[in-house]
């Protein structure tokens, strides 16, 4: 099993919460993982990446190459574009279309969304409204994951185990609200697949 | 032996605590801000009560790094490649005075300069100080690097560098850790002269450094983190500094058909080299950063073997490594993925909702407009995001407190009105002192002191400055009349546009204190208050 997602998004939407949820997944199964991160100056509203590589096989570099990525996962829609050299043939584009429009030459969100819709392999959601319908916007990014999680190699019941861990902190409420809001893109996913 | 999930960076954290470590001393820095954050909320740092606050810039932190070592216990000194330019005095002469207890200075460099302002490496300040340097090709790796590093610097008597780039700094993997050692008890060294560099007693040291080379080559050739593997086809070698060597076997995860060298404790383990050159027709050099080992081998007159790499245009000159570019210089044909449409727009980073910042300069951009651009130098923070519209209001940012320096050889030389925009943490680091040169002058500049009580670039680490400003000022002899605090807000606007017009005009030096916390702090403050009020209740 080898599976390469790059996660997008812009800085201050917290995707590195959704690499932590499979990063505590991807360990529970024994898988080995690489994850890279951006830091600094892109934190602020800048585009953001991380790279996030699953493997049972030891993985050697941080970075993945051109053409090889199985996934785009992202949080914002034009950013799940920015990606698509890393992305392979058979891969998918799973994002967002809610935009996250922090500069003034953000383009028309149609052609944005049509650039996704040429994707030959594509979910689109509006993970804001999915999560508000759950009961909480802020769950969006749990939305995301649920709707990339059917091309994750990964057991279903161990990506809820890495919410159920990841937010045990935060109280049952939260654990709950965020494993609804899995559960919810994943049903989209499968539906819209 | 437990497996934990770790960031290079923190990798390198748990690596020094495991490693006896008695402090940590750092200013935060983009790529290495992590390490001394780990240390900062690690359970047995705290039990231990290892050293972990921040210093004010990475040359006092280098200087209390080296002090630790003195009295006998085990010290990591952590920065970011240009801190080291800060900390150079201190480093370069700490290899002449060698060490007591070990001392390991973790430098993490940013090729490709994803949050910096240069893509200097490193290697050539350990290569120039003559000291050995160790460069993890991976997590495990690094914390091995960390926890093993401070017995390889007690037993060769000299601080170690640890370095480190932005991609494994800032990349998550499984690192399996062991128990940590215990702490030196301390002791003074034997030699009671050791540290004292008077010329007579520095030139015996430095005879001393130059005989210990051969011991830091054999240490090298013995190192287990360099090896070298044979391959069948000969018509050419490789050399993987660092995290390269993963480049390469990402290209050949089964195995790789040509010799090659896993490099990663320095200076070059000359033997090993020496068995690759017999073997093969030509040499590729793998190295982030810029081409220190291809240099080394290449040449001035190129007339041996013939080296590949960053010179010869065989991998690109600057900027980061990634596997592609190593596909390509190995004749690998490149998977390529589609081309990103047009329709994208760059997102450049930019100043957050509700930042302070934005109230500075939208009131300096209209004090400033009659006198036209290029009177405004500025700094290393996130208000040198005012360089990117909508403001365009700052003409430089050079180096850590150049602002005020700047400013100041500028109004030497006629520039009026000039004003300098400095931030409260990057101030303490290196301001102080060039206000000091404008306060002694009489110099006419403006200061801008935006205090948002944080270092916030980096993730809002306390700041060196906080509650202390005024009275530094005030110390450095800034005239009562010329110093201003003020609130940075919308409901400050008019306020703050007729202070900095009356400042701005005045010919002598003024220092005018726009504060207001953080916005990304205050945020996480309010967050956490609310939290611990949740559970209380």
């Amino acid at each position: 099993m080898k599976c390469d997602i790059v996660l997008a998004g812009v800085g201050g939407q917290g995707i590195l919460s959704i690499a932590a949820v499979l990063g505590m997944a991807a360990v529970e199964n024994d898988l080995y993982l690489k994850q890279a991160e951006t830091h600094g100056m892109s934190q602020r509203g800048g585009a953001v990446q991380s790279y996030l590589r699953l493997s049972d096989n030891p993985i050697y570099s941080d970075l993945i190459p051109a053409g090889e990525a199985d996934i785009i996962l992202s949080v914002e829609p034009m950013e799940s574009l920015r990606y698509l050299p890393f992305l392979s043939k058979k891969g998918y584009v799973v994002t967002n279309t809610t935009p996250f429009v922090n500069i003034p030459n953000y383009p028309e969100l149609d052609k944005v969304l049509g650039e996704v819709k040429k994707q030959p392999h594509h979910i689109a959601i509006d993970a804001d409204k999915v999560a508000k319908e759950v009961g909480n916007s802020r769950a969006s990014n749990m939305v995301m994951l649920g709707a990339a999680s059917p091309f994750i190699d990964i057991p279903f019941e161990l990506i809820e185990d890495g919410i159920r861990k990841i937010f045990t902190r935060k109280g049952e409420a939260i654990v709950n609200l965020n494993l609804e809001a899995l559960r919810a893109g994943r049903k989209f996913a499968e539906a819209n697949r | 032996m437990t497996k934990k999930l770790l960031l290079g960076a923190e990798a390198i954290g748990q690596g020094a605590i495991d490693g006896g470590m008695s402090g940590v001393y750092a200013y935060p820095g983009t790529p290495s801000t992590e390490i001394t954050e780990y240390v900062q909320e690690n359970t047995v740092a705290k039990e231990r009560n290892i050293h972990r606050e921040w210093s004010a810039n990475e040359k006092t932190a280098m200087e209390a790094g080296l002090g630790m070592s003195y009295a006998g216990k085990r010290a990591m000194v952590c920065m970011k490649h240009v801190g080291l330019n800060v900390a150079a005095d201190a480093f370069v002469n700490s290899a002449i005075t060698g060490v007591n207890g070990g001392l390991i200075v973790t430098v993490a460099d940013d090729p490709s300069m994803h949050s910096s302002q240069n893509e200097q490496d490193s290697r050539f300040y350990g290569k120039f100080s003559m000291l050995p340097i160790l460069e993890p090709s991976n997590q495990q790796e690094a914390y091995e690097m960390a926890r093993t590093g401070f017995e390889l610097s007690e037993k060769l008597g000299v601080p170690v560098l640890l370095r480190i780039t932005t991609r494994l700094a800032h990349s998550r993997a499984g690192v399996e850790t062991v128990e940590p050692m215990p702490e030196n008890t301390g002791s003074l060294p034997k030699d009671p002269r050791q540290f004292v560099l008077l010329p007579a007693i520095a030139r015996k040291r430095y005879a001393g450094l130059l005989e210990k080379q051969d011991s830091f080559r054999e240490s090298a050739e013995k190192a287990s983190f360099n090896q070298y593997f044979d391959g069948e086809d000969k018509s050419l070698g490789i050399i993987c500094c660092g995290i390269t060597y993963n480049y390469l076997k990402e290209n050949y995860p089964e195995e790789c058909p040509y010799p090659h060298v896993k490099l990663s404790q320095y200076p070059l383990p000359e033997d090993m080299l020496k068995k690759l050159e017999e073997q093969v027709d030509e040499i590729l050099v793998l190295e982030e950063g810029y081409p220190l080992v291809e240099e080394m081998l290449s040449g001035f007159f190129c007339r041996g073997r013939r080296i590949l790499g960053r010179l010869d245009g065989t991998l690109p000159r600057m900027g980061e490594l990634n596997p592609d570019h190593v596909a390509n210089a190995l004749g690998i044909k490149v998977k390529k993925g589609e081309k990103a449409p047009e329709v994208i727009a760059n997102r450049p980073p930019a100043l957050c909702k509700g930042c302070s910042h934005h109230d500075t300069y939208k009131a300096l951009n209209l004090v400033m407009e009659p006198f036209g651009d290029g009177h405004v130098f500025s700094d290393i923070g996130c208000y040198t995001l005012g360089a990117l519209p909508p403001y365009s209001s700052i003409n430089s940012c050079v180096d850590m407190g150049a602002s005020i320096t700047m400013a100041k050889g500028a109004a030497d030389a006629g520039l009026f009105p000039s004003v300098a925009v400095i931030g409260d943490s990057t101030f303490t680091h290196s301001g102080m002192t060039g206000l000091l040169d404008a306060v002694n002058e009489k110099t006419p500049i403006t200061v801008l002191i935006c205090d948002n009580e944080s270092v916030s670039m980096t993730g809002g680490q306390d700041s060196a400055a906080l509650g202390k400003i005024e009275s530094i000022c005030l110390g450095l002899g800034v005239d009562p009349d010329h110093l201003h605090t003020i609130e940075a807000h919308p409901k400050n606007h008019d306020k703050l546009v007729e202070l900095l017009d009356r400042e701005v005009n005045y010919e002598g030096v003024s220092v005018i204190v726009p504060r207001r916390e953080c916005i990304q702090k205050a945020a996480r403050r309010i967050r956490a208050e609310k939290m611990k009020s949740e559970q209380n209740a």
